[in-house]
């Protein structure tokens, strides 16, 4: 088995690859797809392939491009990798943490473009979140010491049990403090609960299982407003010491306005003001308005609201702000 | 035959394609109006494409520049009258079928549910000769 799949890689030319049935196969085939020699999007579609077994043109259309465009992507990830010099095993437990985390960066980008699709039919990037759910599943039957790899499985379900309530009738998008939880996922959540009581107390804590404990935090309350915030505050200020990302401080923002009030969270905000990875960016003008909304300042409010529509590059997105500054508008 | 439908918006402030004056039911009627077209174009198997571009603040004017660097600046220029807010391609049997769905298009609802009557800008992708 192990000849078949190198003999594919050195010939480099898209062909039927049987799916792997060794579960050690499967584990390397994708260390290899998702090497940090390949972007992202190559990587997706590469491990797509070769380890989802889907086929060329069910990537292609998952991805709205052409078959033909497709294939080249994957050819040309394919070549990448023989360049870097990959070969057909294992990483050393050195390369480990850093490969690992290389794999689960390009399952979690997987299940998000599946699970934020502003385009295409509904059916074609479910099936791009379910093929990442599958493969974290193998990944955690492979290594099922991986504390992050639970994390990750853990945040995909809890993610995904609420997708039902995410999508207005029209495409739009509906956040979290709107949605109807009885559309929620009932079981799905049970499980990725269950995976994130089994993941936190096996050592290091991770960024995955983090973000795992504070979706769970949100699936396990009746409304927003009966959520556990303090808990969630707690929870990202863990997560800012793992990661500089500025968008993680401006959902702890969000959360300590809902436990403070939303004075407090706008005075957060106006610390990000200068952050140059936040500069145009729409998330931080919708928070922004989100927060001027609660303090009942609407007509402001409603100017941030139509600055982040203006900022934004999704579809549901724009509609939703554009909507909620509407909706706004007519309640002045 | 594929036919490219271009929706242009005016540019700046006021005037009725300012969706963002509009009341909330109106906004809601036309982006349900949109989905749905895009949904029937689909299902009749008439869709080759369909995108909606960002807003022109958004926009970046790119030439060749110095070095063989892309020389990036805002745009497009403040002059211009309107920019093009999104297309369809459609693939159909005949130019009329193109202006059917054109029309359509231009029916869609704005203020007070009234149809914008938008002029839709309709032309052939150039294919390849006949065999």
């Amino acid at each position: 088995m192990a000849t078949e799949l190198w003999a594919d890689w050195a010939f480099v030319s898209p062909s039927d690859v049987d799916v792997p049935a060794e579960r050690d196969d499967a584990l390397v085939l994708l260390f290899m797809c998702c090497h940090p020699a390949l972007t992202p999007p190559s990587a997706i579609a590469l491990t797509l392939r070769a380890v989802g077994g889907l086929t060329t043109a069910e990537i292609a259309r998952a991805f709205l491009v052409p078959d033909a465009t497709m294939a080249q992507r994957i050819s040309r990830a394919k070549l990448t990798i023989k360049a870097a010099g990959a070969s057909f095993s294992l990483p050393t437990d050195s390369e480990r943490p850093e490969r690992l985390r290389s794999v689960l960066h390009v399952l979690y980008l997987m299940f998000n473009e599946g699970y934020t699709s502003s385009s295409g039919t509904t059916l074609q990037r479910t099936d791009l979140s379910n093929e990442a759910i599958r493969l974290t599943r193998s990944l955690r039957a492979a290594a099922p010491n991986d504390a992050e790899v639970s994390g990750l499985l853990a945040l995909m379900l809890l993610t995904d049990a609420r997708r039902a309530a995410r999508t207005g009738s029209v495409g739009e998008l509906i956040p979290l403090d709107e949605q109807d939880r009885t559309l929620w996922d009932r079981e799905t959540i049970a499980a990725g609960a269950a995976l994130v009581s089994e993941a936190l107390p096996m050592g290091a804590v991770g960024s995955y299982q983090l973000q795992a404990a504070i979706a769970r935090v949100h699936s396990e309350a009746p409304s927003t407003d009966e959520t556990d915030w303090r808990q969630i505050v707690l929870l990202y200020d863990l997560l800012m010491r793992l990661s500089d990302n500025p968008v993680v401080a401006l959902n702890r923002a969000v959360a300590v306005a809902m436990v403070e009030g939303p004075e407090r969270g706008l005075e957060l905000l106006a610390s990000l003001e200068h952050e140059a990875r936040l500069q145009g960016s729409h998330r931080l003008e919708a928070v922004r308005g989100h927060l001027l909304e609660r303090a009942g300042d609407r007509q402001r409010a409603v100017t941030h609201f139509l600055l982040a529509a203006e900022a934004t590059s999704s579809e549901p997105e724009r509609n939703y702000l554009r909507l909620k500054a509407a909706r706004l508008t007519a309640a002045l | 035959m594929k036919f490219m439908l271009m929706m242009n918006a005016p540019s700046g402030k006021g005037g009725e394609y300012n969706v963002t004056s509009w009341p909330p039911e109106d906004l809601q009627a036309h982006i349900r109006f949109m989905h749905d077209l895009k949904r029937d174009l689909d299902k009749a198997g008439e869709l080759a494409g369909a995108e909606g571009l960002a807003p022109p603040g958004q926009a970046k004017i790119v030439s060749l520049g110095k070095n063989g660097v892309p020389a990036v600046t805002d745009g497009p220029f403040a002059e211009s009258k309107e920019f093009l807010a999104g297309f369809w391609i459609v693939d159909v049997d005949s130019p009329q079928r193109a202006y059917e769905i054109a029309a359509r298009a231009s029916s869609a609802p704005g203020p007070g549910g009234k149809p914008l009557v938008i002029p839709i800008e309709v032309r052939q992708v150039m294919q390849a000769p006949p065999a």
